[in-house]
């Protein structure tokens, strides 16, 4: 490198600049591109349904005026909030408990062991989740578990009869429910590991048990921080097409039993839309990818706004 | 509080924690049943170690499942042959190839993204380019395969390019915020000392502080590259039909077949006699993830290394 002049160095820093600055702004044009488009392309739907799109429970792509087709968001919107809450209420326990096991019960070494193992859960595509739900854990939860869960509390409704093929809400819940285990339980774990030692300390000075220790101390502390991963993993729950269009069964009514065939938002656009006949259905399918995105950006934008709310270094400081 | 008075098991009477001026009902103060206490102690210890060796298990059985249905159609003519000859070789051809583009489109503007919020952008401005990437971490990948459609491929034809970019669109948000994370971490010495000398700002990020933590956007890289080398959602979209043979051009006007559209289409066909190669399709694809995770965790091992030997 030659001795360098002034002009030249201010030559490069425009140009550094410039194409960090183009990439900032390339991202933030990518997403208001998205969305625009997302929401022009449901516009015939809106037009021809309007907002009874969302509580009409129809999707018929050969009903209607010459055929074109009669189409509801209903089924999808209760498939995608059932099954995701059933599976946020399945992995929020068992996550947050994995993060305490992972930051203070386990020995240093069972930790560096399991701690990678369970992250290693999360980094399985989609898609061989799925597979893996279809052939094997669908069989054996419409053979074991279902048949248990309406013999014992057959008298909830969401226990209803089980159904042969096993691809059902309830499986679909179960698979979004390993999908997002790894998200809580590693957010958790890092979350546990940052509350003050001599919060710690002070409590156990107290006498108080490790459980005490915890649901005094721990939980409390990391309250907004596990609130805030939980609403990250609804969102990866909602949107997740793939593995859940595998196990849902692709259900066209709404249902109350968990163990019936439904469908979720995602899970349709990805069976759907690569096969959809009339542009009405392409547009339709746009309005539940609208629908979808809303009830997404809502879950994120919490899970944001909770952790900056309750900034856990200032909670501390 | 049923003992109140009693001493409790640190050995202090209750009484006396009371009197303590500050929050008498916190579940901290002792209930006086040690016995109790210590069983319910027990058992949340106990629920904590299921529940960490239940997941380990549900992987356990997962894997189990993958390798010994899929090691069976594992052979040579599997990994080279075209599906006629019940190969996936050109799959494996194609998710090489779109996910090396996508990682190829998404690292300079990630990395320049995360130079722009760390080293350039006002506060406000800072805060706007987060929330965007907060938000595009979490935009479901069927929205970022719809948008890509949209872009791309309707009107036209489905390409390994339309893959490429919506994988790439999945990938950015990742190694932009690893990138930010580890910038922010860089010692404020290094950068006052290269500015002390009068080095140029442009001069001081490429020569001085991207050096220290090109071991960190290299694990991000690494990491974001499996996830998007598995990625199936947007795929089905824009990269769906694909021909029988090897496609090598991700511009040609085709669909490039990929590995996890082949699982899904022969998941979906429910026919038996596929899923076989859709096992050995599965095995396939987790195999070449968890080299690529292994990879990545001694990168950051070796870059943590040489940060803390600073």
């Amino acid at each position: 490198m030659g001795k360098k002049t002034s002009k030249q160095s201010g030559l490069g820093d425009k140009v550094v600049f410039g194409l960090a600055l183009s990439a900032a702004l390339l991202a933030i044009v990518t997403l208001l591109a998205l969305g625009y488009q997302v929401v022009t392309g449901s516009s015939e739907a809106f037009d021809v349904f309007g907002l009874a799109f969302i509580t009409d429970p129809v999707w018929n792509p050969t009903a209607g005026v010459n055929g074109s087709g009669v189409f509801g968001g209903l089924v999808p919107l209760y498939g995608t909030l059932v099954t995701s809450a059933a599976a946020l209420a399945i992995a929020l326990p068992v996550g947050v408990s994995i993060g305490l096991y992972l930051s203070d019960l386990a020995p240093g070494p069972v930790s560096r062991v399991i701690g990678p193992l369970i992250e290693l859960l999360a980094a399985v595509p989609s898609v061989i989740v799925g597979f893996w739900g279809l052939i094997i854990l669908a069989p054996w939860v419409s053979r074991n578990l279902e048949p248990f869960l309406y013999d014992h509390f057959g008298f909830i409704p969401l226990f209803g009869e089980p159904q042969t093929t096993g691809s059902s809400l309830f499986t679909g819940a179960l698979i979004l429910a390993i999908m997002i285990l790894p998200i809580v339980a590693s957010i958790s774990r890092d979350l546990f590991l940052t509350v003050p030692r001599e919060m710690k300390d002070g409590a156990e000075a107290l006498g108080a048990t490790h459980w005490e220790l915890v649901r005094g101390v721990e939980l409390p502390a990391c309250a907004a921080g596990i609130a805030s991963a939980g609403l990250l993993a609804l969102g990866r729950a909602l949107g997740e097409a793939i593995a859940v269009a595998q196990v849902v069964g692709g259900g066209s009514i709404v249902v109350t039993s968990l163990f019936m065939p439904g469908d979720t938002l995602a899970a349709r656009l990805a069976t759907q839309f690569p096969g959809a006949v009339s542009d009405l259905q392409v547009s339709s399918l746009y309005y539940l990818a609208v629908m979808l995105l809303v009830i997404g950006v809502a879950a994120n934008l919490g899970a944001a706004w909770i952790s900056r709310r309750f900034d856990i270094t200032r909670k501390f400081a | 509080m049923s003992n109140v008075g009693g001493p409790n098991s640190a050995g202090f009477a209750i009484d006396e924690l009371h009197e303590f001026p500050f929050d008498p009902g916190s579940p901290l103060v002792a209930s006086g049943n040690l016995r109790r206490r210590m069983v319910i102690n027990r058992i949340a210890q106990a629920g904590a170690t299921i529940g960490a060796f239940s997941a380990v298990l549900v992987l356990g059985i997962m894997i189990y499942a993958v390798v010994s249905r899929g090691a069976g159609a594992i052979t040579w003519e599997f990994l080279t042959k075209g599906p006629e000859d019940n190969g996936i070789g050109p799959s494996i051809v194609g998710t090489v190839i779109i996910t090396m583009v996508a990682t190829a489109i998404a690292t300079p503007i990630a990395v320049l993204m995360a130079i722009y919020t760390t080293e350039y952008a006002s506060e406000r401005l800072g805060a706007i380019v987060r929330l965007t990437l907060d938000m595009m971490n979490g935009l479901p990948t069927i929205i970022v395969g719809i948008f890509i459609y949209g872009l791309i491929v309707a009107g036209r034809h489905q390409s390994g390019i339309a893959a490429a970019i919506a994988l790439a669109v999945i990938m950015l948000p990742m190694i932009a915020r690893t990138t930010q994370e580890s910038l922010l971490l860089v010692p404020s010495a290094l950068r006052e000392g290269a500015e002390a000398l009068g080095v140029a700002r442009w001069r001081v990020i490429t020569g001085a502080i991207l050096p220290t933590v090109g071991g960190a956007i290299l694990t991000a890289v690494v990491l974001a590259s499996a996830r998007a080398a598995g990625e199936t959602a947007p795929q089905v979209l824009v990269n769906l039909v694909a021909p029988n043979e090897y496609v090598f051009n991700p511009f040609a006007e085709t669909a490039m077949p990929n590995i996890p559209v082949t699982i899904y289409q022969l998941s979906e066909a429910a026919d038996p006699t596929g899923f076989e190669r859709a096992w050995g399709s599965a095995l396939t694809l987790l195999t070449l993830i968890l080299i690529a995770n292994v990879v990545a965790r001694a990168l950051y091992e070796r870059s943590r290394r040489k940060l803390e030997s600073r």
